[in-house]
């Protein structure tokens, strides 16, 4: 793994810890993401807040229709930073 | 009953407090640099709810709903009402609130930065809609029964406790959570700032809220969360509930004149229609909490009010905005607990700062100091902007 994906899986387990109330060393690469945040219908819009917040990209809900793990969404925001046209 | 005030964060603080006559009142240095003319303001400390309540609960509560919320739960506690209780059976609530300025601004300000509304998040409109309080309260106790939110200016909390005794009189109910709640951020009050309405009496921010003292020149704002449980009496006697008290008499009128200048003759109908309602006469109120919120014109039309409905009768009249300043939309539910705690435990508690009266307030038998007293008919008065006024009598129970 490069190191700059390990700083950002870093990052997004931070914020993503800090954002839902749920200790660190609950998120790992194969957990299921909803289940694991607790995530309701409404959690997806602060989950969009909060990418937007520390990665300055926008990202739209039905984006989230393929995560499903957390290692789907290191990949769905390594994916946009990698193509984010610059600012 | 539940209170969560500037005055104290439980029954026995507050008891206390208005045993004492203690100001909960301070100069906010915050609101000098945001240009307020007066930084005068009640003082509450934010509730630490992490622990209480879970995150998606907490994010959508507002300052006031925060507070309605803790005053909510030493209410539930006292009346003996368990989350078992509250799933089965039907309990309503019917909440006093009229702002929830601070989310709004805090969402426009995203949205003229970002142009992008997504980013405003999923908590705000919970909190920016008026009826915020009871959207929450209702949610976070899994109530069933009436749900919403009474917005009358300060005189929210009051109708509040009005229709809730109305719902129970004629049998819609058997139990309701009534109250009032009240921001108090720096955001909240600017425009009614705006209106010159605060005293700016900075230099003794204890002394600056006077009701009915000459010497007054405006109200202090101030706020917090007052919870007051109505339940009819078959319903309470059932469960074996402690009965603290029961709503006998509800007044209401609307001045039909201006938008924010008092009047006499409306605050009058309003305490004539709660003695009638109570069947009972003037002679029969142990004690009136003004809603006298220290402004010369206010305080001088309900003076002239009570004096023309009470006349020489002597009967005991005090203000606790002297010691809380005026906690707004709250102020009706919050004054029904002050006026509660005060039968409870056999005292008045003192209008402070009254040192010297005026023509008007010179006529009637102003509370100067702490006097133990047996009381067992209240009445309390609201009185709002656009002339909305109520007034509740309540009186001790006794089997």
């Amino acid at each position: 793994m490069k190191q700059n994906e390990a700083a950002i899986i870093e990052k997004i387990n931070h914020f993503l810890s800090e954002e839902f109330e749920v200790e660190k060393d609950k998120i790992t690469p194969g957990g299921n993401i909803k289940e694991v945040l607790e995530l309701d219908s409404l959690d997806y819009i602060d989950l969009v807040v909060v990418i937007e917040n520390n990665f300055s990209f926008k990202v739209k809900p039905e984006d989230f229709a393929g995560i499903t793990t957390f290692r789907d969404f290191y990949d769905y925001v390594i994916t946009r930073l990698s193509t984010k046209e610059p600012a | 009953m539940g209170i969560y005030s500037c005055i104290g964060k439980t029954l026995e603080e507050v008891r206390d407090s208005l045993y004492t006559g203690r100001s909960g009142i301070v100069l906010d240095p915050v609101r000098k640099e945001m240009g307020y003319r007066s930084g005068l303001t009640g003082y509450v400390e934010r509730p630490v709810l992490k622990g209480l309540l879970d995150r998606r609960s907490r994010i959508m509560l507002p300052e006031q709903g925060e507070y309605a919320y803790m005053a909510t739960l030493q209410a539930l506690q006292q009346a003996g009402m368990d989350d078992a209780y509250l799933h089965e059976h039907e309990v309503g609530i019917l909440y006093g609130n009229d702002s929830s300025a601070k989310p709004v601004i805090e969402a426009t300000d995203i949205m003229r930065e970002k142009k992008d509304n997504m980013l405003i998040g999923s908590a705000s409109v919970f909190q920016t809609l008026n009826s915020t309080v009871t959207m929450n309260l209702a949610t976070i106790f899994k109530l069933k029964g009436v749900n919403f939110t009474i917005s009358a200016a300060c005189a929210s909390g009051s109708h509040a406790i009005g229709l809730g005794y109305h719902f129970i009189k004629t049998g819609l109910q058997d139990c309701i959570i009534t109250g009032g709640a009240q921001e108090i951020n720096e955001y909240s009050m600017a425009t009614f700032d705006a209106l010159s309405a605060f005293s700016v009496h900075e230099s003794e921010p204890q002394k600056a809220s006077r009701p009915f003292d000459r010497s007054r020149d405006g109200l202090i704002p101030s706020g917090g969360g007052a919870t007051v449980i109505l339940e009819s009496l078959e319903s309470a006697q059932k469960r074996g509930a402690t009965i603290l008290g029961e709503v006998i008499g509800y007044g209401f009128s609307s001045n039909g004149e201006h938008i924010s200048n008092p009047t006499v003759s409306g605050p009058v109908r309003s305490l004539e229609k709660a003695l009638l309602d109570a069947g009972m006469n003037a002679a029969d109120i142990d004690y009136i909490n003004a809603h006298a919120t220290s402004t010369p014109a206010g305080d001088a039309s309900e003076a002239k009010a009570i004096y023309s409905v009470f006349g020489d009768g002597n009967v005991p009249v005090s203000s606790t905005k002297s010691m809380t300043g005026h906690e707004c939309w709250m102020a009706g539910a919050s004054e029904v607990v002050y006026s509660m705690l005060m039968m409870q435990h056999g005292f008045l508690a003192p209008n402070i700062n009254f040192e010297n009266p005026d023509e008007d307030s010179a006529k009637l038998n102003i509370v100067k100091t702490t006097t133990e007293k047996n009381i067992n008919v209240i009445l309390s008065n609201s009185f709002g902007f656009g002339g909305t006024n109520s007034s509740l009598v309540i009186r001790k129970w006794s089997k």
